[in-house]
């Protein structure tokens, strides 16, 4: 009898724990930075007080993994804030359903997918920048690079990151926007010399700014977000936009293909790209998928749509295993000075 | 009850019944896992490449086969150095009558305390460009192999000195005594008694240190440099580039080792003859002033090493801002505006532990001692022994990889049209996912730990019940299990610290809004809440010491008690 409660009881609690998500309950997949999406929320369980959303939250890189593997039967009904190039990697698996959502012709045309319906929309972009210890340069006495063109010299040997490519949708965004800047003959002419100064190549793309901020490596190639962050943090660093123009990533929304698509998986879309919201992402990004003439927070430059060069996300996707096999041959495995 | 009389009676069929569950579970949750993994390295991927083509691919590419020599010789160095070191910490203990064991054995444990990802940062706050070392002159030149092989040392020289103290635990003193009355000095018989003893536990011990630094992925991510292992090429696979199908391709050449392990177990283990007998005499380490000294001294150094580790993580959660705001704070212990959900992750974590120590114990322990112990049909218990020893050789990435493509299955399709709905799904998005993972990512040490306790118990026991018709369950009840009380204690706790740290596995599997400890610490990492996370650590490691502290005390009530036992043979031994 004893045993037999037991086993009663060990099921009750499985049962507790076993949670599919329920009507008028959501999954959403995101790669949002951990301590924004509270505040974004807050105006979404305003507006939908009945609505229970239960977030997943990781690096780009494994949200996209997760998804990839649970593509038989996924689990997500709605991707929010996770890099378009994920969002075509996907799609390129007919994983994403068709969507527009209301207010979708407020986005600016190159931050939506071209589809008719579409099946993603940018919500904001991130772009590649320096991360720069001013401590540790001073101390060098050595100013701060300003282009691209600055970190070949043979004074910064050693001091410079940069994320792995093959690791990090950074480092691949970095890579693929010297390539569309300078052409691809003069872009590997220019990466062998970068490759003499960098120092280590990272894992991830946020590192090289982690490693500037607490000194370890005085110049870390990252995003502009995270060395923005880090000085609001009190971290002595300084953050440069290349003059050349910067590589970017869209922060986007998707609807899983799912045999039943939830009505409120539409209603998570629609107040993701509405007006209350966008003017949340504002407060961290410059570029935001409806503005032009967005109020630009400090320390991002005061026209950032014109720090962006041309980019072609489909042109970096297909390319993208042949750019990273010559990458590899290139640079894959420096000896670490 | 009388099963002398019958060749196949109840008690045998019962054993054989226990060790074909035992069996079936392991298929269940390690074997069916890894042959979705192998459907997915051999099932034509995104690339278009047939699964062969793709293998050989890979084994020709030179970029790999370097990852694979760099693999293969950092862990060999590692595991070297680790079990050197924890060998010689566990004669101090165990062989020396020097002062402040549990002191040592505690600090000998500390860094199995802290999740990984803090001994990386905490190498990066001693030897990094900016360290504590560094900054007085001495450069290390961290970022690289060297980094790799201090950080797999800190992460196997806690496993490696466990294994070796459950074999040092009990052995039996007359060995010694004989030696010493054939004449035997010290050395000598340090080389014919004590080493001889330990062969089966050294190997082992190497063994597992092997395959554990061949599969960790956190430290040559956080300290490597530019230096290629395999297990940051599956993480450049799956996470850097979504290819699961070579991510499972790598994963599968990272099982090589497992199968040298199990074949080199296999080797050994006949070499190895019990050496505590029913009538065994516990060692009680003479007095020698010098030998002392040098244990002392050698554990002093272990004890630095470990402290200064642990020093540099409360350095890291209470200074402003390294390093350049030195100014002490508890601020960081709030959590406040940090990534990770703060101490609900704490409270989530808290439950795995304690679910995972309960169950998984319960499972190395009874698994260990059907596969030792019963005479069940041997094809069941070797298979059973293979499968136990296998996830040593699985990094947690391919595990909560592997786990996604069975769990998140709904049902399985057979020819002609049959399918059988997936009874495991039911675990998928729950806690329980978790927990499972977690008993097999951490599974083969303990089971190792037990199967080492078990083989130094004399058969007699065995043999003895089975002459008196006394089912093998109750000595299983009345001699083994508190016989080996200590044993069982390690293992709950090594189950209970190991799922409080880790990350690897239940990276892929947690549910929404079930977020534990150890990931919120990467989350805030990742977000550059460096000084929350080494916070959080530090709440993860006093726990973890409590947890041990607990078991410290409990096993010093248990080992009285046998002590009593023991004692008073060891007066009859004495008389005689």
């Amino acid at each position: 009898m004893k045993r037999l409660k037991a086993v009663l009881a060990v099921l009750a609690l499985v049962l507790a724990f076993s949670g599919t998500a329920r009507a008028g309950e959501i999954t959403v997949y995101t790669a949002l930075e951990d301590d924004q999406i509270p505040v974004y929320l807050k105006s979404f369980q305003e507006q939908h007080p009945d609505i229970k959303v239960n977030i997943v939250r990781d690096s780009t890189g494994i949200i996209t993994a997760k998804l990839l593997a649970e593509k038989n039967n996924p689990q997500a009904d709605v991707i929010w804030g996770t890099a378009v190039t994920s969002l075509l990697l996907l799609d390129k698996q007919g994983m994403l359903a068709p969507y527009n959502p209301k207010g979708i012709e407020r986005v600016l045309p190159q931050f939506k997918d071209k589809a008719k319906p579409a099946r993603w929309v940018g919500i904001d972009a991130w772009m590649t920048a320096f991360v720069c210890n001013t401590v540790e340069l001073q101390k060098r006495n050595l100013p701060l690079p300003k282009s691209y063109a600055d970190l070949l010299k043979p004074e910064y040997k050693g001091l410079i990151t940069m994320p792995n490519p093959a690791s990090s949708g950074t480092g691949f965004l970095t890579v693929s926007a010297l390539i569309q800047l300078f052409g691809e003959k003069k872009a590997w002419e220019y990466m062998d010399k970068l490759n003499e100064n960098i120092a280590i190549y990272t894992h991830s793309g946020s590192k090289p700014a982690k490693m500037a901020g607490a000194g370890e490596y005085p110049i870390g190639i990252s995003f502009g977000y995270r060395g923005i962050m880090q000085k609001r943090k009190g971290e002595p660093v300084e953050t440069i936009f290349p003059k050349e123009g910067s590589g970017w990533d869209l922060e986007a929304n998707a609807l899983m293909k799912k045999a039943s698509i939830k009505p409120e998986a539409k209603v998570f879309l629609d107040w993701a790209i509405s007006d209350e919201v966008m003017k949340e992402y504002n407060k961290n990004f410059a570029i935001i998928s409806v503005g032009k003439d967005n109020p630009v927070p400090e320390g991002f430059p005061a026209k950032p749509l014109k720090q962006l060069i041309k980019n072609d996300f489909s042109w970096a996707a297909e390319n993208r295993d042949r750019i990273l096999k010559e990458w590899n041959r290139r640079y894959g495995s420096k000896e670490t000075k | 009850m009388k099963g002398n009389h019958r060749p196949f009676g109840t008690d045998e069929l019962c054993q054989a019944a226990l060790a074909g569950l035992f069996l079936a579970l392991l298929v269940l949750f390690v074997f069916a896992p890894l042959s979705e993994l192998f459907l997915k390295a051999f099932s034509e991927g995104d690339d278009g490449l047939s699964g062969f083509g793709r293998f050989a691919g890979t084994l020709s590419d030179p970029a790999l086969r370097l990852s694979f020599w760099n693999s293969l010789w950092v862990s060999m160095t590692s595991s070297s150095l680790a079990c050197g070191a924890a060998l010689l910490t566990a004669l101090s203990i165990y062989r020396t009558r020097m002062p402040g064991k549990p002191l040592v054995r505690g600090l000998a444990l500390l860094p199995l305390f802290a999740p990984t990802m803090m001994h990386g940062i905490a190498l990066v706050y001693l030897f990094g460009n900016k360290g504590l070392v560094t900054g007085l002159g001495w450069n290390i030149g961290l970022y690289g192999p060297k980094g790799i092989v201090l950080a797999e040392i800190l992460y196997v020289f806690p496993q490696a000195f466990l294994i070796l103290s459950a074999a040092l635990e009990i052995s039996d003193r007359r060995l010694y005594e004989a030696a010493e009355t054939l004449g035997a000095g010290t050395l000598k018989r340090f080389w014919t008694v004590t080493l001889p003893g330990l062969r089966y536990a050294l190997l082992n011990a190497f063994f597992s240190g092997f395959t554990l630094s061949f599969t960790d992925f956190g430290a040559p991510k956080v300290v490597g440099g530019n230096f290629n292992v395999l297990a940051t090429d599956i993480y450049k696979q799956v996470i850097g580039q979504q290819n699961l199908s070579m991510g499972a391709v790598i994963g599968l050449l990272l099982l090589g080792p497992a199968v040298a392990a199990f074949l080199a177990e296999r080797a050994v283990s006949g070499l190895h003859s019990a050496t505590v007998s029913s009538n065994t005499v516990p060692v009680f380490p003479s007095k020698n002033p010098l030998a002392e000294f040098f244990a002392l001294s050698w554990c002093s150094l272990v004890g630095i090493l470990s402290l200064s580790v642990v020093g540099a993580v409360l350095v890291a959660a209470l200074v402003k801002v390294w390093p350049y705001d030195l100014r002490l704070t508890l601020d960081h212990f709030l959590f406040r505006n940090v990534a990770g959900y703060g101490l609900e992750s704490y409270k989530n974590s808290l439950f795995i532990s304690v679910v995972t120590a309960i169950l998984g114990t319960a499972a190395a322990f009874g698994g260990a001692y059907l596969v030792e112990k019963t005479k069940s049909p041997r094809p069941i218990r070797e298979a059973a022994r293979f499968l136990a020893l296998l996830p040593l050789a699985l990094p947690g990435l391919v595990i909560g990889l592997s786990y996604i493509f069975l769990f998140n299955r709904p049902a399985f399709e057979f020819p002609g049209g049959f399918s059988l709905k997936n009874p495991l799904h039911v675990l998928y998005g729950t806690p329980w996912i978790l927990v499972a993972a977690n008993i097999v990512h951490f599974f083969s040490v303990p089971f190792l730990t037990a199967v080492t306790a078990m083989r130094r118990l004399d058969p007699a026991f065995e043999s003895v019940s089975a002459t008196l018709g006394v089912p093998l369950l109750k000595t299983f009840r009345r001699v083994t299990l508190p016989l080996c009380f200590p044993a069982l204690l390690e293992i709950g706790s090594y189950f209970f610290v190991n799922a409080m740290v880790t990350i690897s596995a239940v990276v892929f599997l947690y549910p929404p809004s079930f977020k534990p400890a150890a990931l919120a610490i990467v989350n805030m990492e990742d977000a550059g809440d460096i000084a929350p996370a080494a916070a959080m650590s530090v709440l993860l490691l006093v726990t973890n010491i409590a947890v041990r502290a607990a078991y410290g005390l409990l096993t010093q009530r248990v080992k009285k008690k046998s002590e009593l036992w023991l004692g008073k043979e060891r007066k009859e031994y004495a008389a005689a």
